[in-house]
């Protein structure tokens, strides 16, 4: 599974790759010329000679890229076919858009779809903010160490798997965990949220925000210290009182930071995320916990049919291929580097 | 460390009792939300039965302390097999990927080499799309993976994220020395391994981190690639045994050394494979932490 939440922080989004200007072909080799004569660029023989080592070493990992990326890319063709593994993808009969209409009139992807994008929006309301408040809120522990202890705990749960941040829910909010243990001590009766279909909303965001809000502050953290001091007291001296410098100038001074990471997010909408309510599928019923790629794989590697499971995967791809480049496209038109730059 | 500034500048008001109180239990509410669910979990793998059966459950109070728990866990089962599944997959799925990392981070740092862009770019375009699970798994199961621990590793060997990350950490080392290095002889792997990797340990210590955590946390793929459940890694027998909560005592968890005597409760047992989960994590990455904010910036702000 291509997991980009693996990554360090995708909600950072802006590698901005693509190289920036150092990476432009240096001025002094004179721009290709017209091939009349040998000119001055370095043949084909030359620069392979100068640069075989180089390109040596970007094998291994642009081979793992072409194996386990590009090749099940092309893989998707099965979501045309009536896929069976016996005949292969040459020998499997080619049935043109019938997967996708059989998809589209599924009530079960239309739930997926509404399921993944409510949460989605729930995340973007109630997460969204969360990194942002408790960067400022970290920022303005004087105590170096102290806020260095606090930054070291809230970052920790960043680096739990989904299965333990899951169990731990359990073990504290669950029917058999901590709170319902002493409410049944004292006579009440226990707390349901875990399996409570209304709940699942509340508790699949706390989950998000105890396990990555912490994480978030990072980028919003260097953020606040590229800030100019001098502008607080100015402000100070002007007699801006602390909410005013907040309000001000702390805010106006993240809004690139959070203007690109809202685009990037809306981009990347589809992706709620995938083991988190593949784990609690069963506590709280398909009905509300199955998104998208849940969706897919109880579709195929449950019932045996590749190509219903492709066809949902391909669909999902290409809307969340569409909504990153308008992602770009409109960081680009806000002056922002999206996660790839302008050429 | 980002922050404004090491003291309360002279302009700055101190702020007045209630606010200082309302943003200290806030933050101690905050450190409390994270801590104690940890604490509740490492104190009760650690309790004695008696503890354990007092409490009705989750011990919170300590009452004694017993590593019957983890005695058990470790005498040969099925949760020892799994650390040990485990822990190979993430040193040797760490090694892959970052030795893949590195040398493509760097075959791609000159500016001017030979195909560098277009290299670059088919890195780069698998950001904007995933493979697909179905064709994805068909690939892995074609290749007679399945079953297969290289299926928990190659799959998600090169993160490109990761791989920009230290393309431009290695842009932005001093070219000078390279190039003197180079205009002496010597060669691509001997820069590499000499000069440019001394320089770079944060960054490098902090991929291999992120690749680490990846491996150890690793979930789903064991789902789908393996099916052979003595081959499951942790995170499998996790869930299994704690989330679904299937019963320990009636299966093979603990070794026949320890089958019959008086073992730890049920309770602590579980919670001793939380802690064995979680701790290699917790341990590792504070003596990585403070190169984050540097290594993730870097990623974020020179491209």
């Amino acid at each position: 599974m291509t997991d980009r939440s693996g990554g360090p922080a995708t909600t950072l989004g802006a590698p901005a790759p693509g190289g920036g200007r150092d990476d432009r072909r240096p001025a002094r080799r004179p721009r290709p010329r017209p091939r009349t004569g040998t000119g001055n660029r370095p043949s084909l023989g030359a620069r392979l000679r100068r640069d075989w080592q180089l390109l040596l070493m970007t094998l291994p990992a642009i081979g793992l890229l072409a194996v386990f990326h590009y090749a099940p890319t092309l893989g998707n063709v099965i979501a045309f076919q009536n896929y069976n593994p016996w005949d292969g993808v040459l020998g499997s009969p080619w049935v043109g858009l019938a997967q996708f209409e059989r998809l589209f009139g599924d009530p079960r992807f239309w739930n997926a779809v509404g399921n993944t994008l409510t949460i989605a929006t729930v995340q973007l309301v109630f997460f969204f903010p969360i990194p942002i408040a408790l960067a400022i809120l970290l920022d303005s522990v004087l105590s170096p160490r102290l806020r260095l202890l606090l930054q070291s705990i809230v970052y920790m749960p960043h680096f739990f798997s989904w299965v333990l941040v899951v169990t731990l829910f359990q073990q504290i909010l669950g029917g058999a965990g901590l709170f319902s243990q002493m409410l049944r001590q004292n006579g009440h009766a226990p707390l349901e949220i875990m399996s409570d279909p209304d709940a699942f909303l509340f508790v699949v965001t706390s989950q998000m925000i105890w396990k990555d809000a912490g994480w978030g502050t990072i980028i919003f953290l260097a953020a606040l210290a590229a800030i100019n001091p001098n502008l607080y007291e100015s402000a100070a001296v002007d007699g801006a009182g602390r909410w005013r410098r907040i309000w001000h100038i702390t805010l106006p001074g993240l809004r690139p930071v959070i203007v690109l990471l809202l685009i990037l997010k809306l981009g990347d909408i589809l992706n709620v995320g995938f083991e988190q309510f593949f784990l609690q599928r069963d506590a709280f019923g398909s009905g509300v916990s199955e998104v998208l790629d849940t969706f897919i794989y109880h579709q195929t590697l449950v019932t045996g049919n590749f190509s219903a499971g492709a066809v949902a995967g391909l669909t999902k791809g290409l809307i969340g291929l569409v909504l990153i480049l308008i992602a770009n496209k409109t960081a680009h038109r806000m002056g922002e580097n999206g996660i790839y730059r302008r050429v | 460390m980002s922050t404004l500034f090491k003291d309360r500048p002279v302009w700055a008001e101190r702020p007045g009792l209630p606010t200082r109180l309302t943003k200290n239990a806030t933050l101690a509410a905050i450190a409390t939300v994270v801590v104690l669910p940890l604490y509740v979990v490492v104190l009760t793998s650690l309790s004695p039965a008696s503890a354990v059966n007092e409490a009705g459950g989750l011990v919170v109070i300590p009452a004694g302390i017993s590593f019957q728990a983890y005695a058990d866990l470790f005498s040969g089962g099925v949760v020892t097999r799994a650390v040990l599944v485990s822990l190979g997959v993430t040193l040797v799925g760490t090694a892959v990927s970052l030795a893949a990392t590195i040398l493509a981070a760097y075959g791609l740092s000159r500016p001017g080499s030979l195909w560098h862009r277009p290299l670059l770019f088919a890195v780069l375009l698998t950001f904007l799309f995933a493979p697909g699970m179905i064709p994805l798994y068909l690939l892995v199961s074609d290749l007679g993976l399945i079953d297969s621990y290289w299926s928990l590793i190659l799959p998600t060997a090169v993160n490109a994220f990761n791989l920009v990350v230290m393309r431009a950490f290695f842009m932005n080392l001093p070219g000078e020395i390279s190039d003197s290095a180079r205009v002496d002889g010597a060669g691509e792997w001997t820069i590499l391994t000499r000069l440019v990797l001394p320089m770079s340990k944060g960054v490098t210590a902090v991929i291999g981190l992120f690749y680490a955590v990846g491996y150890w946390n690793a979930f789903f793929n064991a789902v789908l690639y393996i099916n052979d459940n003595s081959k499951w890694p942790l995170q499998l027998v996790l869930r299994q045994y704690v989330q679904q909560g299937q019963q320990i005592s009636s299966s093979s968890v603990v070794g026949e050394a320890v089958q019959g005597t008086a073992s730890a409760p049920n309770l602590a047992i579980q919670m001793a494979i939380v802690v064995v989960a979680l701790v290699p994590v917790t341990f590792v990455y504070p003596l990585v932490q403070k190169h984050f904010t540097k290594g993730v910036i870097i990623g974020a702000v020179k491209g």
